[in-house]
């Protein structure tokens, strides 16, 4: 029986029509998840189902029954609850407090009615215990909670409203594995008590995990709607892009790896110790690891974002790292975890975030020749195959791969001679990835030598030459990607952390 | 794509469609006295001081700071030039004495909030009420007259038959313009009130960006009240009162985001001309000086508030 039915759904954006004509049936206490790449809808479609957006024209039904949604509240009410990539809980109050936010239970004294926190604390316990996530305090502060239990606060946040259907966008993004295994638990639990739940995911080995049915979305338009059991990953993944794509991985180039020219010596810092590795010319050395593990911070230390103990030894001669342009001058580069926080200027255009740690090659004394400049914004756009309207685009105004091939193309100009990759490939779809891990191939063909900093296993298996695995800010093994298998990495990745 | 367009568009050139709204109304209620040539010359000599802090105050703002000082710097600047000719009687040692004081306030306010990382806002409310105060006890509270004539030309003498007042603004703006658009330095001042964190990655200097902006802020500040001095043909200690609000404004009104990393030089001046637009319209209208402060109020509001629904329903 389908608890969720839309008919017809059409929206466009200032002419851009975003859906095309969407029909799609949700089965009741089903876990059903909807894939596609950035921009096929996916989002829009999840909004106009929890009342945020209005369709231009379609249908509604929930129950068999038709409804019309006008704002996220009339959804809410319906039972119908959308939780976001970015939470809407407010920082600086506590679990119970957002749980109960704009609906606090009160008491009345003296005819006014007070906030009765304590029943809110009780009803905030009650409700975590329903969904066997009891260990979150309910009287800490939000800000102080790991991403994974701001996640499970904010789930918890839509279950005390009697949500039927639950919708999640991207829930794993930024979860460890195992905190993944944990809300995938949760998840099952609350099948078992009849919610439906809609999950947005770019992960498809999470998707054969714990799906029960998948939409594939493309263009605007549902290209199908499968059980889990009777498809392929490679179908999915075709019917994502459109084409058939055998592999998710380039080819393997052949490549000579060249001589040592990098090595770090007992580094040390508050989230890393005794870090001991060397790189060599053309080589991709992976450091994998779960998320905190230190990795991280490892790399940006490298760039010299972070203080931190030890030596670093680069082409014969011990240099000195102590801050990003000391990095820069030797052609070691950064591409961070978190493009929005590190990467990019989001106001700033193309251009100007291209150029923005290239103005002294772009300059004659102190003036930005305009002419110099653009040409190396076209050259590296065309490289990379990055679609802007135009150089003078917000970078805001692009999708997360075409953002992360700007925050690439940047370092392009300068000859890098190592790459530090952090996460190269997070949020960002099937179609980008392959063409950053044809880059990734590319450069290190030329020599550069790339760090690859990963919490994808296949991405770091596929790709590397060379794994390091951390955990607890320890280096726990070096693994040979020939023979090593997803479960050896994870593995020494949780070493030290069971005991 | 075209919704950023569009979004820049309101931005950018809303508050000119704001500034000839406004001079029409005053054109149609009062053709005779309001919109004549010799009249536009003068909205230009009133409004040159407040452009000229505001220009300084839009680099400020634009790295996501804030100077409220800048009023204050203008008044003591002003006291310390004119007490420098009087005494010494060298306008030039007056006006270097009073432009060194100027950058070297504006670069107390850019070290105490890039090194001791002070908020903007507090920083500059403490440097604004301590010059204020350096100010009252360096004229023992009385305004400095007995002027040289020279001295007099910087606000009030006409250069090619154009006031000295109105080329000073139009130099400052045109170097503005050239630092903000043209060189490196200008986009470092975008991009670390944009996102300090990325230009800090990028290689930026970040605090070298953050001290010389309080320091520019500083230099137009002076640069502003000599003017005002010049004008008055006194230093009055408390002649720079209230001018920060007025440059905030000016900033505010030609679309620079309070949150930095976006704004139009451009912009800056049409505020400037905004604000000085209305207060001479108005007068010639015969509005009491009490209203025009609520009518100006208004204008602030409702140009904000416009702005920001342009912005809101291009995002749509």
């Amino acid at each position: 029986m389908d608890i969720l039915k839309v008919e017809e759904i059409k929206k466009s954006f200032s002419g851009v029509n975003v859906l095309k004509n969407i029909n799609l049936s949700i089965k009741s206490g089903e876990l059903h998840a909807i894939v596609g790449e950035n921009g096929a809808g996916k989002s829009t479609l999840m909004k106009i189902i929890a009342g945020e957006l209005e369709p231009d024209s379609g249908k509604i039904y929930l129950n068999g029954k038709e409804v019309q949604f006008h704002s996220p509240l009339d959804a809410i009410n319906s039972g119908i609850a959308l939780i976001h990539q970015e939470f809407s809980l407010v920082p600086q109050l506590t679990v119970y407090e957002n749980i109960f936010l704009g609906r606090e239970i009160s008491k009345r004294f003296l005819g006014i009615n007070f906030v009765d926190r304590k029943e809110m604390k009780k009803e905030a316990q009650a409700v975590l215990k329903t969904f066997g996530i009891e260990n979150i305090p309910v009287d800490s502060k939000i800000k102080d909670l790991s991403v994974a239990n701001k996640q499970l606060t904010e789930i918890a946040k839509a279950l005390s409203t009697n949500s039927k259907i639950l919708i999640m966008d991207e829930p794993t993004a930024a979860l460890t594995l195992r905190e993944t295994e944990k809300l995938f638990s949760i998840l099952t639990n609350l099948k078992s008590n009849g919610v439906t739940i809609i999950f947005i995911s770019h992960r498809l080995e999470e998707i054969f995990q714990i799906a029960d049915s998948v939409s594939i979305l493309r263009n605007g338009e549902l290209i199908a709607t499968k059980q889990i059991n009777e498809v392929s990953m490679e179908e999915i993944v075709s019917m994502m892009i459109g084409k058939s794509m055998s592999n998710r991985f380039p080819p393997k180039p052949s490549k000579k790896i060249g001589d040592k020219f990098f090595e770090a010596r007992n580094l040390s810092s508050d989230s890393f110790k005794g870090i001991n590795f060397s790189l060599r010319k053309g080589e991709i050395l992976g450091i994998a690891g779960l998320v905190g593990c230190g990795n991280t911070q490892v790399g940006e230390s490298i760039y010299g974002l972070r203080k931190f103990d030890g030596e670093i030894y680069f082409e014969g001669k011990k240099i000195n790292i102590s801050k990003p342009t000391d990095a820069i001058e030797h052609g070691i580069f950064l591409v961070p975890e978190d493009r929005h926080d590190l990467g990019l200027v989001l106001q700033l255009s193309v251009k100007e975030n291209h150029s923005l740690p290239n103005l002294d090659l772009f300059s004659k004394v102190g003036f930005v020749s305009t002419s110099i400049e653009k040409k190396s914004v076209k050259d590296t756009i065309s490289y990379l195959n990055t679609k802007v309207s135009s150089i003078n685009q917000r970078v805001d105004n692009l999708s997360g791969g075409n953002q992360q091939k700007v925050v690439l193309g940047k370092w392009l100009v300068r000859s890098p001679k190592i790459l530090i990759l952090d996460e190269p490939t997070r949020g960002i779809d099937v179609g980008a990835k392959f063409e950053i891990y044809k880059f990734i191939y590319e450069q290190s063909s030329k020599g550069v030598g790339i760090i690859l900093i990963s919490s994808e296993l296949a991405e770091v298996l596929n790709l590397s030459d060379r794994i390091l695995v951390m955990s607890e800010g320890r280096i726990t093994g070096e693994l040979d990607p020939q023979s090593a298998t997803q479960e050896d990495i994870l593995r020494l990745a949780v070493k030290g952390k069971e005991s | 794509m075209t919704i950023s367009k569009s979004n820049g568009f309101i931005r950018k050139y809303g508050v000119i469609f704001g500034l000839v709204g406004i001079i029409i109304f005053f054109a149609i209620e009062s053709p005779n006295y309001f919109f004549t040539p010799s009249n536009f010359i003068l909205i230009s000599k009133q409004s040159s001081i407040n452009i000229l802090l505001a220009l300084g105050e839009m680099f400020v703002i634009l790295t996501a700071g804030i100077d409220l000082s800048v009023g204050a710097i203008a008044g003591l600047v002003g006291a310390v030039s004119a007490g420098t000719i009087v005494a010494t009687g060298n306008l030039f040692l007056g006006l270097a004495a009073g432009i060194g004081v100027g950058i070297a306030f504006g670069l107390i306010n850019g070290v105490i909030v890039a090194f001791a990382k002070v908020p903007a806002f507090i920083a500059t409310l403490a440097t604004m009420s301590a010059i204020t105060g350096i100010t009252l006890i360096y004229t023992q509270g009385e305004p400095i007259w007995n002027l040289p004539s020279s001295f007099d030309f910087i606000g009030q003498g006409n250069l090619a038959d154009i006031p000295f007042s109105i080329i000073l603004m139009a130099l400052a703006f045109i170097a503005a313009w050239i630092i903000l658009e043209k060189t490196k330095y200008g986009r470092h001042v975008y991009a670390v009130g944009g996102n300090i964190k990325a230009s800090r990655a990028a290689g930026i200097k970040i605090s070298a960006v953050l001290v010389s902006v309080y320091a520019i802020s500083g230099l137009l500040s002076a640069i502003g009240g000599i003017v005002l001095a010049s004008r008055l043909g006194t230093a009055e200690p408390t002649a720079g009162s209230g001018y920060e609000l007025d440059a905030i404004a000016a900033v505010v009104l030609g679309g620079t985001s309070l949150f930095g990393g976006e704004g139009w030089v451009v912009g800056t001046i049409i505020g400037g001309y905004i604000i000085a637009v209305l207060n001479n319209g108005m007068t010639i209208m015969n509005i009491s000086a009490y209203y025009q402060e609520v009518v100006k109020g208004l204008v602030i509001l409702l140009a904000v508030m416009l702005t920001s629904f342009g912005k809101k329903y291009w995002n749509e």
